[in-house]
């Protein structure tokens, strides 16, 4: 049977394939430029098709607690947002990454600080590749630069998140969660009955039929116990950071200068890169689709060929502390962003590439 | 039967089933509580046991522990339970009942948990009508962290950061949670008990039960306050302290059912 070809934007791919995929609720409150996720999904009623859990909740808050109450029994369960309301969701994040457990949490980023602007932006990305929350945690990070793959994260997401029993984000921005594509959506699976779940999740408070009572919690008073617990998550970041790295290299081959970019800034650098390759600039685009595990080892590779990397990012500058990190001053590494919701043109990065390492 | 000169039971008598007249409920288990002497928590958590052993739901039951005093719920109760944020209880047993329609869903929350920092949480889940019960300790002080103002602190009441007594000009008023939740659509039972003297954990004890029924009958929202001592924060003997609650607390938070609409 042919792959069926839907047009719609990234927000609604996220509520489309969540259903699709079998998840067992979303938790969710409304903030631009990310609605579509919970609109979409009150729209389509799941909960009389594959039994799904649609609830607007009180705030993001406790929305977030919410995903913390249904993970801690198993379920696949998600919220999504945009940076002022992921923002209140840090603590919950906290928590659910403490007690270990798997949720997906999707940020549409716009403009800040603070109310900031609806515009999009990429300025969340230290909030997610370096904490967010208090303690010493990581979020799985997966940064969509099409409306396909808001669709497809939903489920690597969910994997990866219940792979390691760890929260994971999919970091987007208003430019991919507004924007309509063509996508193919996954393919339906139902939802895992009670049973199955029980079976797949011993770790899960679901009620203490025929074993000891488990407990979800981050609580330990003894700070050895503690510290053994905090090294356990590290072993487990180790071991995502060695296995789940995701980018994606274009025309790298014979690169002599690299751009860096994620998301949306990723789609706009590569115009960029055909338009210096029209002029003779052998430009090649390096994309990191996860951004914690963070490809640096690849980029530190890919770096021993070039002249020089350019990091486009919708902020001030904060991917390429781990670009600079990875390469280790080993070649030159320099920023090209606009802020404040301002997405560039092409040929603005074109002119920076040349202004900034060509000369 | 009881024991008496003329009819002397061996020992082996008085513990046979049928002479029974009290025994621990199987799922408080023997851990040694920190709770303080005098403490209301031990009481209200045998309690809720007696009633979900009762009830016959041990292997369906989820219990959400606050933080506060009560964070340790866990250690004592011989359920699954799940530790919450400071505040968040409500919003963790929302999804939990939407997910599990099956199970018996509870928190156990404090006043600073419910009626300040988790106000929000508890007041909409309540208004959506979850079919969850609510076990709340007002205590009128934040025992954890040693003795600090809470929001259903009295009038007068001097605490750590209010050591000159709660003074409404600068502190505000306590609040009401109970009397608000007896406002709301979503609430079928909201009620008001002690468990200061036998009679009152008895009437106590039939809240909570009538709590958990209604739950799991999908009647709506249920919010069971205990009126309850801190001795170590009021700085009180045990005795003195529910002496003083009788002659204080129990004034200003009436006790009895304020809402229920099962009747």
């Amino acid at each position: 049977m042919a792959e069926e070809v839907v047009l719609m934007k990234g927000n609604e791919a996220i509520a489309h394939a969540a259903i699709r995929i079998g998840v067992d609720g979303y938790f969710g409150y409304p903030i631009t430029p990310q609605s579509e996720v919970l609109e979409t999904l009150a729209e389509q009623k799941p909960w009389e098709t594959t039994g799904m859990v649609v609830l607007q909740a009180e705030s993001e808050v406790a929305a977030i607690n919410m995903v913390y109450g249904g993970a801690g029994t198993g379920k696949m369960v998600m919220t999504s947002s945009s940076s002022p309301g992921v923002s209140l969701k840090q603590e919950g994040i906290s928590y659910i990454a403490g007690a270990e457990l798997p949720c997906l949490i999707v940020n549409v980023m716009r403009g800040g600080p603070g109310l900031g602007t609806i515009q999009p932006s990429q300025a969340d990305y230290f909030q997610t590749t370096k904490g967010g929350g208090h303690g010493d945690y990581h979020l799985i990070a997966l940064a969509p630069a099409s409306v396909q793959e808001m669709a497809d994260f939903v489920k690597l997401g969910f994997d990866l998140a219940f792979k390691y029993r760890n929260p994971a984000m999919i970091l987007a921005d208003g430019v991919i969660g507004q924007m309509m594509e063509k996508v193919v959506l996954p393919e339906p699976r139902p939802r895992r009955t009670d049973e199955e779940i029980i079976k797949q999740c011993p770790w899960a408070s679901t009620g203490c039929k025929g074993r000891k009572p488990i407990v979800i919690t981050s609580l330990e008073l003894d700070p050895a116990v503690m510290e053994q617990r905090n090294l356990h998550l590290q072993n487990k970041y180790a071991e995502i950071e060695a296995n789940e790295r995701r980018y994606e290299e274009i025309e790298c081959e014979d690169a002599e200068y690299l751009i860096v970019a994620f998301g949306s800034c990723a789609r706009i650098a590569q115009k960029a890169m055909e338009h210096a390759r029209e002029e003779g600039i052998k430009v090649g685009l390096f994309r990191p689709i996860t951004l914690w595990p963070f490809p640096s080892p690849e980029i530190a590779e890919r770096a021993k060929q070039v002249k020089g990397i350019l990091v486009v990012e919708l902020n001030s500058g904060q991917m390429i502390e781990d670009v600079k990190l990875a390469v280790e001053c080993n070649v030159p590494v320099h920023h090209f962003g606009r802020l404040g919701g301002i997405v560039p043109d092409p040929d603005e990065v074109v002119d920076a590439l040349k202004e900034k390492l060509i000369k | 039967m009881t024991i008496t000169e003329e009819n002397n039971m061996t020992k082996e008598e008085i513990m046979k089933p049928e002479n029974l007249v009290y025994q621990k409920p199987k799922l408080l288990n023997d851990n040694p509580m920190h709770y303080c002497p005098g403490c209301s928590h031990g009481v209200v958590h045998k309690l809720i046991a007696e009633v979900i052993e009762e009830m016959g739901m041990s292997e369906k039951a989820i219990g959400i522990s606050p933080v506060g005093c009560a964070v340790f719920m866990y250690n004592y109760l011989d359920i699954d339970c799940q530790e919450a944020a400071h505040g968040r209880a409500p919003a963790l047993a929302t999804a939990i009942k939407r997910l599990w329609p099956d199970r018996l869903v509870f928190t156990y929350q404090g006043d600073g948990d419910l009626a300040c920092i988790g106000t929000a949480e508890t007041i909409h889940a309540l208004n959506r009508g979850e079919n969850i019960t609510i076990i709340f300790i007002n205590n009128a002080i934040y025992g954890m962290t040693g003795g600090q103002m809470a929001p259903t602190t009295l009038v007068g009441m001097k605490t750590a950061t209010c050591p000159y007594g709660r003074d409404p000009e600068i502190h505000g008023y306590p609040l009401k949670m109970t009397e608000i939740a007896a406002t709301l659509e979503g609430t079928c039972y909201v009620t008001r008990q002690s468990v200061h003297t036998v009679a009152a954990i008895r009437k106590a004890k039939k809240a909570i039960r009538k709590a958990f029924e209604n739950s799991m009958q999908g009647k709506g929202s249920n919010l069971v306050e205990i009126v309850s001592t801190c001795n170590s924060g009021w700085k009180m003997s045990p005795e003195k302290a529910n002496k003083w609650m009788e002659e204080n607390m129990f004034p200003f938070y009436q006790l009895g059912d304020l809402k229920d609409t099962t009747l």
